[in-house]
């Protein structure tokens, strides 16, 4: 693993940010739009529901840490994407840049991209609606890496099925991670769910973060137990997506399609 | 690996590929798709210094060559050794001394000039990054325009700018894959001038496709003509004239590869 090359990667990102308004404010304005939009609903909820004391800090504490996971995969799959649509893969790919730091480039764009998500809806819930994310204390880093995990881990996926699928693929580097939505369990607990998806949620580590932040809110009590079982699950979704990718990109190798992604 | 004396002769010298160490060696190169073979049993050799046309029809299988040279095809059997290495044991080594360009590839065109080189000097690990990136511009011609978005290159341009990326780390062995498709000939022909001054003074030796007959007969040391994946011959034009009775390049691409 080459750091310079690794740099010249996250480099090319920057690059890219920095003379792009719209790319810029994709990464403010979805952060913005959905702690604004949520937060009012959630004032309103306060309002009418007096019997449901913490639901403003269990919206914006769960909407906040899923955009972590959200920015964590785009920063992946859509700096793939991006690459794609520029038709610069190739360059990358017939040069000495290896795929592991590629990948590791990759991660570091999307480190920058959730510490700007974290940093705008974190002061934004603090000036609008008097939110503090940092209640949730030290836990909160090992809330964030295992967010951040599952984000790599689903970008992974992604940016496989770019690989084998080709550009009709690209909806999923924005649909993917919504899949996860349902059963992270990120604006309820995972006790309303059906059994079948209760079952279901407990194979999904997000879902251990969500009842994490609840709790704490909730009782001051943070369990780390179900947070290892959380960064366990992360572990084995973070070798499986990068198995699958490494095996695609091997076959993709072998059928010739590298060149012809983004035709 | 023993010192090798390079000795730097007319690319025309009949004697010239016998004196030059060898950079490439492709043998019985062979790629299938399931039951169709693009490649079938391809050896050659590249020497220092030297340009490799490529020609043959579409579906000859000239852009799976360049593609399995980039390590971007697995072989289906076959080796491709640069610098008495095998590729896929030292890819990011070997690539590190290689470098390509094509008229269908492009470069981000948000970033400036100078931004998309510089990338590319981090990723060949370039002493002196932007000495070299503003050294490279000059060359090609674009320096005036190195704080430009890429996206106000016309065609012309871009195709420099891919080269001036391709020849950022001075290559070893530069690729190029249709370099002057799309061009108009008063640009197609700059943009040759400009490839072949810059190799013969570096001694970059040069695989090159295209379709333009001339312009392969013009710059090419050697010629390979590709048909439906066999190579049909290969050598200096005048000797493969001579060999297959025909009058020019034209008579022979039309006697082989059709």
């Amino acid at each position: 693993m080459n750091p310079r090359r690794v740099f010249a990667v996250l480099l090319r990102q920057l690059y890219l940010y920095r003379r792009s308004f719209t790319r810029v404010l994709d990464v403010f304005y979805w952060p913005t739009v959905d702690l604004l939009l949520w937060g009012f609903v959630t004032l309103y909820l306060e309002k009418a529901a007096t019997e449901m004391p913490h639901y403003v800090s269990f919206f914006l504490g769960g909407l906040i840490l899923w955009n972590i996971l959200l920015r964590a995969q785009q920063g992946l799959s859509v700096s793939f994407l991006e690459d794609i649509w520029a038709r610069n893969l190739l360059n990358l790919f017939v040069s000495p840049l290896t795929i592991l730091e590629y990948l590791a480039g990759l991660v570091l764009v999307s480190i920058v991209k959730v510490v700007i998500a974290f940093l705008v809806m974190g002061t934004l819930a603090a000036l609008c609606f008097g939110f503090h994310i940092f209640i949730l204390g030290s836990s909160l880093l090992p809330f964030i890496l295992n967010l951040c995990a599952l984000g790599w881990a689903i970008g992974l996926v992604t940016m496989a099925s770019i690989l084998r699928f080709g550009q009709e693929a690209e909806i999923l580097a924005w649909a993917l991670a919504l899949l996860f939505l349902p059963i992270s369990a990120v604006f309820y607990p995972v006790e309303v769910l059906p059994e079948a998806l209760q079952m279901l949620a407990s194979w999904v580590p997000s879902s251990y973060v969500f009842e994490g932040m609840r709790k704490i809110i909730l009782e001051g009590i943070f369990e780390p137990g179900p947070l290892f079982k959380a960064s366990f699950l992360n572990l084995l979704y973070l070798i499986g997506s990068y198995l699958l990718f490494i095996k695609v990109y091997r076959q993709a190798l072998q059928r010739g399609t590298i060149p012809k992604i983004g035709e | 690996m023993a010192p090798i004396v390079v000795v730097r002769v007319h690319p025309r010298d009949p004697f010239h590929s016998v004196l030059m160490e060898t950079v490439l060696e492709v043998e019985e190169l062979t790629k299938c798709f399931g039951k169709v073979c693009a490649l079938k049993k391809i050896s050659f050799s590249l020497h220092v210094g030297e340009i490799l046309g490529v020609v043959g029809p579409n579906g000859a299988g000239k852009t799976t060559l360049i593609n399995c040279l980039l390590g971007l095809v697995l072989p289906t059997a076959g080796k491709i050794c640069y610098f008495k290495k095998d590729l896929f044991h030292n890819r990011s080594q070997i690539l590190k001394k290689v470098n390509f360009a094509s008229s269908y590839v492009a470069l981000p065109l948000s970033l400036t000039l100078e931004e998309n080189l510089l990338v590319y000097a981090h990723i060949y690990e370039l002493k002196a990054p932007r000495a070299r990136v503003e050294e490279a511009l000059k060359t090609f011609g674009l320096y005036e325009k190195r704080k430009q978005r890429t996206r106000t290159l016309s065609s012309g341009q871009m195709m420099r700018l891919c080269l001036a990326k391709a020849l950022l780390n001075r290559p070893q062995v530069l690729l190029l894959d249709e370099p002057t498709a799309g061009l108009d000939p008063e640009i197609a022909q700059k943009t040759r001038e400009l490839i072949l001054s810059y190799t013969r003074r570096e001694k970059t030796a040069v695989i090159f496709t295209s379709h333009n007959l001339s312009e392969v007969e013009l710059i090419s040391d050697r010629i390979l003509i590709l048909q439906k994946g066999q190579l049909k011959a290969l050598g200096r034009v005048s000797e493969l004239l001579k060999k297959f009775g025909a009058q020019n390049l034209e008579e022979l691409y039309f006697q082989l590869a059709i």
